[in-house]
């Protein structure tokens, strides 16, 4: 993971997307005029929030299987990580739909949903600091974690599409990028997801590396 | 002895314990009985939208006090035994099945007192009855796992809510939108997309249960 390419690569795309996003043409839409660049980062962080939250999952599993301490602290970073993301979403969000649909906070399953998932998270890192053990804490936060992780996908991507929502892709909207995009916008779009992608699990491997060198120095002293 | 027959006994071991003391039952059934008429006494009279609601939370917060004890209501030592004797998997499935024989109880009885106090507004009895039944084994099945995590972080009540809550709420949704269409008593085939979400969801929380719970116990 200490390769360099990979890293230079994300700050890039980030870059590229955010100045193609602020320059690049937009198609002239009913409503949406230019707040259509947001698309380019309110959609992004939570791409980039699913993938840290499946990391965590994913190295919760690999813990409990091993016992191995490093799996669970990249656990925990992963999670830290994504509720940033979460909040960035949450705020781009808002702001968007106050100008689109006239209302920082409209009754819509999947703002609703999101609260639900950050709380979800939350209630993992409370469950950390109630457990004094450092074994047990790491055993039990893991399970926990693997026990939300498919409720929150349940909250986030299927009950939406059930119900009548503001959001594309839900309750019979079509999805944006069928509806909206144009073929300049696509790739612009892409760009940005797999930049903040990236650059969410660098921010998580540093705060790991951290956390890392943190444990190394109390065990010294 | 097989995974049926330890799944079979242990059962049998709760059953009796509680009609023995009758502590959990009876706490809880006063419990249900005394919200329905604080709430009765607030409200006096509701609409059906509020009706619905109501019943959910009064139903959603007495499972919470019915399910969180349902791993410390015995000594350390007796829980011990019980691993020592029996697999983890026949533990976690005879806690859940227990819970969703208490839980259907309790719902049952809720229903009937809150319809008796309240005027019962419902317009499809049948379908609503199964939201009730679907209700009190999602909530079973969810709140058994959360109780053997909070368990074992010794402060209880609150650390049950926090971790309960947001776990439950996606069920909640689904339940109380079947319940409502019930309720209005609409056609009833507009509501198999929420029985099979439902369904589906329980079956998720029952298989992860079963992976994870023998990694809960083991300490």
């Amino acid at each position: 993971m200490r390769k360099i390419w990979w890293k230079i690569l994300a700050a890039s795309f980030v870059c590229i997307s955010i100045v193609a996003g602020f320059i690049g043409p937009v198609p002239e839409l009913p409503i949406l005029n230019e707040t259509i660049r947001n698309v380019y980062f309110h959609v992004p962080m939570w791409f980039a929030m699913i993938t840290l939250y499946t990391i965590s999952m994913v190295y919760s599993v690999k813990y409990l299987s091993s016992g191995k301490v490093e799996f669970d602290t990249i656990a925990v970073e992963a999670v830290n990580t994504g509720i940033v993301f979460c909040f960035l979403g949450l705020l781009t969000g808002m702001q968007w739909a106050n100008i689109t649909w006239g209302d920082p906070w409209p009754n819509d399953p999947k703002l609703n949903g999101s609260a639900i998932a950050t709380l979800m998270y939350l209630a993992y890192l409370v469950l950390r600091n109630a457990l004094e053990e450092e074994q047990k804490r790491a055993k039990i936060s893991a399970v926990y974690n693997i026990f939300a992780f498919p409720i929150m996908v349940v909250l986030l991507y299927i009950l939406p599409k059930l119900t009548d929502s503001l959001h594309p892709g839900s309750g019979g909207n079509s999805t944006f990028g069928d509806l909206d995009m144009d073929n300049y916008m696509r790739p612009v779009f892409y760009t940005a997801v797999a930049g903040w992608i990236l650059t969410g699990v660098w921010i998580c491997t540093l705060r790991y590396r951290i956390r890392l060198i943190e444990n190394k120095r109390t065990q010294l002293s | 002895m097989s995974l049926l027959q330890q799944i079979k006994s242990l059962i049998v071991k709760d059953l009796t314990l509680e009609w023995r003391s009758k502590y959990a039952i009876n706490g809880v059934l006063l419990y249900v009985v005394s919200t329905v008429f604080v709430c009765y006494q607030a409200f006096k009279s509701v609409d059906t939208v509020i009706w619905n609601a109501l019943f959910w939370i009064i139903l959603l917060f007495a499972s919470i006090n019915a399910i969180s004890r349902s791993f410390v209501q015995e000594s350390p030592a007796r829980q011990l035994y019980y691993y020592s004797i029996a697999s983890p998997k026949s533990i976690i499935l005879s806690k859940i099945i227990y819970n969703i024989l208490l839980m259907v109880f309790l719902s049952a009885i809720a229903y009937l007192v809150y319809s008796l106090i309240f005027k019962n507004p419902v317009g499809d009895p049948l379908l609503y009855l199964l939201a009730v039944l679907l209700g009190s084994i999602s909530f079973a099945t969810v709140f058994t796992m959360v109780s053997g995590i909070s368990s074992k972080t010794g402060n209880n009540s609150t650390i049950m809510a926090i971790l309960s809550f947001p776990v439950i709420i996606p069920l909640l949704i689904v339940l109380i939108k079947l319940s409502h269409q019930a309720l209005e008593g609409a056609d009833r085939a507009s509501s198999y997309g929420e029985i099979g979400v439902l369904l589906a969801i329980n079956m998720i929380t029952i298989t992860i249960s079963l992976l994870l719970f023998p990694y809960l116990w083991r300490d």
